[in-house]
């Protein structure tokens, strides 16, 4: 579990994030959505400590992220996959070695030990046949199951993702986000996701964070956005025509 | 603009401070040490080579051209060329070549990394980025005397073959000239200049590849204006060397 608690950040005389208090459960995927500027990238970023929050505290499990000592992050840092929008990879090495990164920089498995890891990884994001590609050889699908696979092949207690879905068709986007639920689940982790894919949140959003110019304006899970009379999430969700359709259909059911 | 300035250079010494903060596990180090040896060291000796050979030749054709007193003795043409190969062609005018082949190459291959959040991946899985990245180069441009040296040796023998089969003097001319008054210290001299280029070569492009922001187009950029410092740090440390060495 993650609690963030009043977290504040601005740039210079900006103010991004106007003191956000939310808590991100433990077996769910939790999804941050929000237009463009709201701060969903700069939240996204402060959790993973690389923006520090000028105000307010993050939690992971109990330990407070601004009390830790530089080990201590170091280690619970080894505690987090990542995905990111462009998926990150190293260019300069294979599927394989992207995948068993982690492995060899923070443990002291063998050769061997790394590869059968590397090897169950890679079948459970279904890439059988990628091990010995670079990522330019790869779609942006295959890329970003490699950055799931590489996110979770040192057993994550928490999993990051920031909009896992952007550049990808909506059967891949479906995929992928199918993937990362059944994954969560699995394994147990917290999971996080910065999104603004209306399709995402309907497909996997057990719980959803609402930011709007810096501020949470709404949190609950997919069925609670069809009942609420909160204006600033209804305004976004519906501001797509096809969600528009399916309110009204289920208005008339009503 | 001088307080934008000052600032780059504090934070040029802060970056310098983390490149050897929380080593990267040892055998993973070893394989970026050999990986960038190859990069840098063993990619660039074909251009090396090829400019020192010409470069010592056009120095000795050119000495030659100039001596047109007969009172002059024609060793002078291997005694030149050797003065200027050791002392400033192959320390000073190879790194400025090097800073625009190595430096723009580290620029943006870590200026690439950047703005593929590649840099930020290797943070968040608790890496230290800065020696991930930089400390493998430095150790890798240890080994940039030895570029140097084969720039000197192949700088003189292009100024020979030049002078010879150019028909500007005899081989016995030309050896007698390069053993002329030869002070050792110049080669420790050379090789002093030679250290403190290459720990610029690795450190000042790294710097501007590291903290660049934007796309393609910076990334670019980035490269242009690491040459441009690395060169203008490689003249002024040149002379300081020099003033501080040789008088």
């Amino acid at each position: 579990m993650i609690e963030v608690k009043n977290i504040e950040k601005s740039f210079g005389d900006s103010k991004v994030l106007k003191g956000i208090s939310t808590v991100f459960e433990t077996g769910k995927t939790n999804l941050i959505i929000g237009q463009s500027g709201s701060g969903k990238t700069v939240l996204l970023k402060s959790l993973l400590g690389i923006h520090k929050p000028d105000k307010g505290t993050i939690s992971f499990d109990g330990r407070i992220y601004s009390n830790l000592s530089d080990d201590e992050k170091r280690a619970l840092r080894t505690e987090i996959g990542m995905v990111f929008q462009g998926s990150a990879l190293f260019d300069s090495m294979t599927v394989e070695e992207n995948v068993g990164f982690p492995l060899k920089m923070f443990t002291h498995k063998t050769a061997a030990e790394i590869k059968e890891r590397v090897d169950f990884v890679i079948h459970r994001v279904n890439l059988e046949d990628a091990h010995h590609k670079k990522p330019s050889e790869l779609s942006g699908g295959m890329q970003k199951r490699v950055a799931i696979a590489r996110a979770i092949v040192n057993n994550p207690k928490y999993l990051f993702c920031d909009e896992p879905n952007s550049g990808l068709d909506p059967k891949t986007s479906i995929i992928i986000d199918n993937l990362i639920h059944e994954i969560t689940v699995e394994y147990n982790i917290t999971t996080v996701i910065n999104t603004h894919d209306m399709n995402s949140v309907m497909e996997i959003g057990e719980k959803i964070v609402f930011l709007k110019k810096g501020i949470l304006a709404w949190e609950g899970t997919k069925k609670d956005i069809f009942k609420t009379d909160n204006e600033a999430i209804t305004d976004f969700v519906y501001s797509s025509n096809l969600f528009k359709k399916i309110r009204k259909a289920q208005n008339r059911e009503e | 603009m001088l307080i934008r300035y000052l600032s780059q250079i504090g934070k040029y010494f802060l970056m310098l401070k983390e490149v050897f903060n929380k080593p990267t596990k040892w055998s993973v180090m070893r394989q970026l040490i050999l990986k960038e040896i190859d990069d840098l060291i063993i990619d660039s000796l074909g251009i090396v080579c090829f400019i020192s050979f010409f470069v010592g030749g056009v120095v000795s054709i050119q000495t030659a051209l100039n001596l047109t007193n007969p009172l002059i003795p024609k060793y002078l043409i291997g005694f030149a060329t050797r003065q200027s190969v050791i002392l400033e062609f192959a320390p000073t005018f190879i790194s400025i070549i090097m800073a625009g082949k190595m430096g723009s190459f580290i620029t943006s291959s870590i200026g690439t990394m950047r703005v593929t959040e590649q840099i930020d991946a290797l943070e968040v899985m608790g890496v230290n980025s800065l020696n991930y990245l930089v400390f493998p180069k430095l150790i890798a441009l240890l080994l940039y005397p030895f570029v140097i040296g084969i720039s000197m040796f192949l700088g003189i023998l292009g100024g020979w073959m030049a002078a010879v089969y150019g028909g500007f003097a005899s081989s016995n001319d030309f050896i007698t000239g390069i053993q002329q008054e030869f002070i050792p210290f110049h080669i420790t001299y050379a090789f002093i200049k030679t250290f403190v280029f290459a720990f610029l070569l690795a450190t000042i492009p790294s710097f501007h590849g590291y903290y660049m922001k934007g796309g393609a187009l910076e990334v670019g950029k980035a490269s242009t204006v690491s040459f441009v410092w690395t060169a203008v740090t490689i003249i002024l440390s040149n002379y300081i060397l020099t003033q501080l060495l040789l008088t």
